[in-house]
């Protein structure tokens, strides 16, 4: 199915040394006997499989969740996460892809639709009878924290009817699907602290990253949406305006995921990773530059913060953590839970649903060991936000809505800027 | 001493021996063959595992190329599930346009071996990393195939018929007859494991000792040169290919590079050498093999390697004295009564894997003829044990690993080796060391070289305590050697009161490492090195391999393991003492 190059993903087997670090971390191997662990579904089943293959020999890449743990601590850089998904594109090419899946990978017209009428939406996807259906026809898990689309409108109509700062810095936002219309609030918290850094924030025409997609293993459907995004992005790359991204997975899929799973690499790709970045990072580098303002209210609260796997799979640190840890009177507590579990689509999948809630148990009970009193929890993805909201019933936020609410813009328990509250 | 009677003495547990012991079994023929170690421990294990389509031979040896053709047609029969059906390409490289590929493809033609030039396009759509800037390209019909599998299913379907198979029994001397010294009525052989003299008394004695057949027939008087031309293969950690690609030109070093089971082999050099047994791998081989495998697949010389060996063609040519590459693939049998007036014995020489069985059904006319049977051969219409899982499929244990849930089962991880099919291997073949289950199963051969399963390997023999009296072979007729290839037909055993045939575990251990390591020695950069330090770390500064219990003890093989490999001190006094 794919071409086959020196720099493809799959050639990184060689670098495996066989020491199973990955397997003693892999927190799906750990709760399932489902997944056999990275190193035997990675690098080592690698070995097996050949480009031309009739059938592909094995399927339990499919219990892969894509979190990541095993490229984070692979002393020899093996792209085992990577490795399976382009096994569970081969599979998908195969035989098809599941309906359910067909339909997780297209979150984003999901979301379209459902925006146009959010209320009758919500009432018709997330009522008991409709979830039990769901569960037992499409095998979407009936108790996995799918968002709701907001009521208020989506983001970018929210954005285009505003007054907008003029100023000379200027930053490009990249929100991603579920900020567009399940968590418009978190755009515009970013756009509010953005501004209030004195940047102009414009918005280029985007697509869903296709993350979803990759992690289902729709690669040429997913390969569409790169390049798209590839191409409605770059006149803002080329221009050399930082992109900045509420999403952390999505922006991980911009900057290297994408080009790497599909064998992309080449000038554009590299232009588009260069000019990425994690919203809290982009923060963070404007604060060692020192033009990162401090006139910080103070937020006397514990706050659990979840590292995403996805925001560990960039390689920056936890630049979160270290903005937030500014706010004066704010506790923030830096979790070590390998992965909240829910990864992309994985923890909705009704096969899954159990595997997904155990791996993030380690994730729950960090939150709750931080104290009855703890009200809001914190992580850079939606998707360990939601997971985390479903698991220890705590308020899901995204360090940036924290910051808003400290800079006073934003309330940070109605969601809502100061100023637009009447 | 023990004594046996037969018809047939077949000297050489290679591919021809074997193939002998099974086409005289099959003709009716009582048949004992004696192999002075494991089945395919010589030239037979160390081949590159190309099934010949003729094509390498068409303009230079017409005729080995239209027996290619015709073998490589039988075997696909015969020994379907030892072959993978990859298909082999020619190329034609900026470095081979010249007049040969057209002769190439009239030859071709000529002999009847299908070959279609395809486009360019479609080539590197098949094969993304063959060299994008070659001219043309044709295909034939070319394999691959696992040597050890074949040998050891043929051995089986000759015990089927009949046959003894006897390993570690070495040919100390050929018997001549009580009064007359031109005539060879057997041999006395070496039982290797119990240390004790076996006495055969054969009516014919057939000499395939391959590489060694000299050596064999000066025991009996006779001169055989024959021409040991070393080959060297270069192993990288996986599939990078999955046609056979050869140079379209006239064999040279380093043009074919094979896709077999979960490696790529670049294959080969060949150097005249004076010792079949001690090969040493120089540099300059293995610089030549990485800079020719370029011209096929550009980057190959930067890809992991995981092991370097070297095999000896036994190329025959009487008064031949030239280069060993240009000597003939052909294979003749010599039948000294009349070349040497040495009667009751024949030596076969030559030729090359994919005719094995050809040679087999020649020798065995021969004795027939000398014997003065008419016993027309089978060999051809015959499927071996196994046939009947169909051609081998590179998923194939993966796929039974993972729907039979033996993951945790796995002893060698990277070549998908159950502890079911170690314990079935080493209950059903003699084993005297674990290179022996190397050949059953392919224990040890994948990226870490042994790093991890030899100590589970050791510790499972332990445990099992196997029995290896070479008497006590399991009825051939109840157990299929193919099976051991296969994870899902592997049933736990129960642990019988079985004893380990020679040293402990701790010299298993020892053996294999050291052997593992000689054929490391010559790759040792990159990221095997890194490999290495890892599996260093594991033997010697966890387990202290290098010093533990029986330091002074020695298996018949430990002296050839630990030639040309590092030698540690207490090697070098067992050897001496």
């Amino acid at each position: 199915m794919h071409t086959t190059s020196w720099h493809s993903v799959s050639m990184t087997l060689d670098e495996c040394i066989k020491c199973n670090i990955c397997t003693s971390y892999c927190p799906v191997a750990a709760v399932t006997d489902k997944f056999p662990g990275p190193k035997y579904a990675g690098p080592q089943a690698q070995r097996f499989r050949e480009s031309g293959q009739i059938t592909s020999p094995d399927v339990w890449v499919d219990y892969c969740s894509a979190c990541r743990v095993c490229n984070e601590v692979c002393p020899s850089g093996v792209k085992i996460a990577e490795i399976n998904a382009r096994a569970k594109a081969q599979i998908v090419h195969e035989r098809g892809i599941p309906l359910r899946n067909w339909f997780f990978g297209r979150n984003e017209i999901l979301g379209r639709i459902g925006n146009l009428a959010p209320q009758i939406a919500n009432l018709g996807f997330h009522n008991p009878v409709s979830r039990l259906m769901a569960e037992k026809i499409l095998g979407v898990a009936r108790h996995a924290p799918i968002p709701h689309w907001s009521t208020e409108g989506n983001f970018r109509a929210w954005f285009a009817r505003r007054e907008k700062l003029r100023a000379e810095k200027k930053v490009a936002y990249f929100h991603g699907c579920s900020t567009n219309y399940y968590e418009p609030a978190v755009g515009k918290a970013a756009v509010a602290v953005l501004e209030h850094l004195g940047y102009e924030v414009v918005l280029p025409p985007q697509n869903c990253c296709a993350l979803p997609m990759l992690n289902n293993g729709e690669f040429p459907a997913a390969e569409k949406l790169f390049r798209s995004n590839l191409k409605k992005l770059a006149p803002y790359v080329d221009r050399g305006l930082p992109i900045v991204g509420t999403s952390t997975s999505c922006v991980l899929v911009l900057r290297e995921e994408a080009t790497e799973m599909l064998d992309l690499e080449n000038a554009q790709t590299q232009a588009l990773k260069a000019g990425m970045w994690d919203i809290s990072e982009w923060l963070r580098e404007r604060l060692e530059q020192g033009e990162l303002p401090t006139d910080f209210r103070e937020l006397q609260m514990v706050v659990p913060y979840h590292v995403s796997c996805q925001a560990r799979a960039h390689r920056m640190g936890r630049p979160g953590l270290d903005v937030l840890m500014l706010i004066p009177g704010l506790d923030v507590r830096e979790g070590n839970a390998k992965c909240c579990g829910l990864a992309g689509t994985y923890g909705y999948k009704a096969e899954k649903y159990d595997i997904a809630m155990q791996v993030g148990e380690d994730a729950f009970r960090f939150v709750r060991a931080q104290g009855e009193g703890v009200r809001y929890v914190t992580a850079d993805s939606e998707i360990c936000r939601w997971q985390l909201e479903h698991g220890t019933q705590k308020l899901g936020r995204h360090p940036v809505e924290i910051l808003a609410a400290a800079y006073g813009l934003y309330d940070l328990d109605r969601r809502q800027l100061l100023a637009e509250m009447k | 001493m023990p004594k046996i009677e037969t018809d047939l003495l077949v000297i050489g547990g290679g591919a021809t021996g074997v193939g002998v012991a099974w086409d005289a079994a099959l003709r009716g023929f009582r048949t004992v063959l004696v192999e002075k170690r494991d089945l395919t421990h010589g030239t037979t294990g160390r081949y590159h595992g190309l099934l010949h389509s003729g094509g390498r031979y068409v303009v230079k040896d017409p005729h080995s190329a239209e027996e290619c053709i015709r073998e490589n047609r039988i075997l696909r029969k015969t020994h379907a599930h030892c072959i993978e059906d990859t298909g082999g390409f020619f190329v034609v490289t900026p470095e081979d346009v010249n007049a040969y590929p057209d002769q190439f493809q009239a030859a071709c033609k000529n002999l009847g071996i299908p070959c279609e030039e395809i486009s360019l396009r479609a080539a590197l759509q098949r094969e993304p990393l063959m060299n994008p800037r070659a001219a043309r390209v044709f295909v034939v019909p070319d394999g691959a195939a696992d040597s050890f599998q074949a040998t050891h299913s043929t051995a089986q379907a000759a015990q089927i018929a009949g046959a003894q198979i006897l390993n570690y029994h070495e040919v100390v001397a050929l018997i001549p007859a009580e009064g007359d010294p031109a005539r060879v009525v057997g041999a006395r052989v070496r039982d290797v494991a119990r240390g004790e003299d076996v006495e055969i008394r054969a009516a014919l004695t057939i000499n395939a000792a391959g590489a060694w057949a000299g050596v064999i027939a000066r025991t009996a008087g006779v001169t055989v040169n024959v021409i040991p031309g070393k080959g060297t293969m270069l192993a990288a950690n996986h599939r990078l290919i999955n046609t056979v690609l050869n140079r379209c030109k006239m064999p040279d070093d380093g043009d074919i590079i094979v896709p077999i089971h979960t490696v790529t082999v670049i294959g080969t050099t060949d150097e005249k050498v004076q010792d079949p047994e001690h090969l040493t791998i120089e540099p300059w081989e293995v610089e030549l093999l990485l800079r020719e495998g370029d011209k096929l697949i550009p980057g190959i010389s930067q890809a992991r390697f995981v092991r370097a060996w070297a095999g000896v063609r036994p190329l025959y040519q009487e008064h031949y004295a030239g280069a060993s590459r240009d000597a003939t693939r052909d294979f003749v049998v010599l039948d000294h009564a009349a070349r040497d007036g040495v009667a009751g014995l024949l030596t076969i020489i030559g030729g090359k894997w994919t005719t094995f069985r050809l040679m087999a059904e020649k020798t065995v006319d021969k004795a027939c003829e000398q014997l003065g049977a008419r016993k027309p051969c089978s060999t051809a219409e015959t499927p071996v044990p196994g046939v009947e899982h169909g051609h081998y499929w590179l998923g194939h244990r993966l796929r039974e690993v993972e729907q039979n849930h033996l993951q945790s089962e796995l002893v060698c991880e990277c070549e998908l080796v159950t502890r079911a099919m170690l314990e079935n291997a080493a209950r059903n073949n003699p084993t005297l060391t674990l290179d022996d289950l190397r050949r059953d199963v392919r224990l040890g051969m994948g990226p870490c070289q042994g790093g991890f399963c030899t100590y589970r390997a050791a510790g499972i023999l332990h445990e099992l305590q196997v029995q290896n009296s070479q008497s006590k072979i399991q009825d051939p007729n109840t157990w299929h050697v193919a099976d051991l290839q296969s994870p899902a037909r592997n049933a736990k055993l129960e642990i019988g009161n079985w004893k380990l045939g020679v040293g402990t575990p701790n010299l298993l251990l020892r053996d294999f490492l050291q052997e593992r390591w000689k054929g490391l020695l010559p790759i040792l950069w990159g990221r095997q090195l890194k490999q290495e330090r890892l599996d260093e770390l594991i033997y010697l500064a966890l387990m202290n391999a290098d010093h533990l219990p029986d330091e002074d003890a020695v298996s018949p093989m430990s002296d050839f393991y630990s030639r040309r490999g590092i030698s540690t001190t207490a090697d070098t006094e067992a050897r001496d003492a």
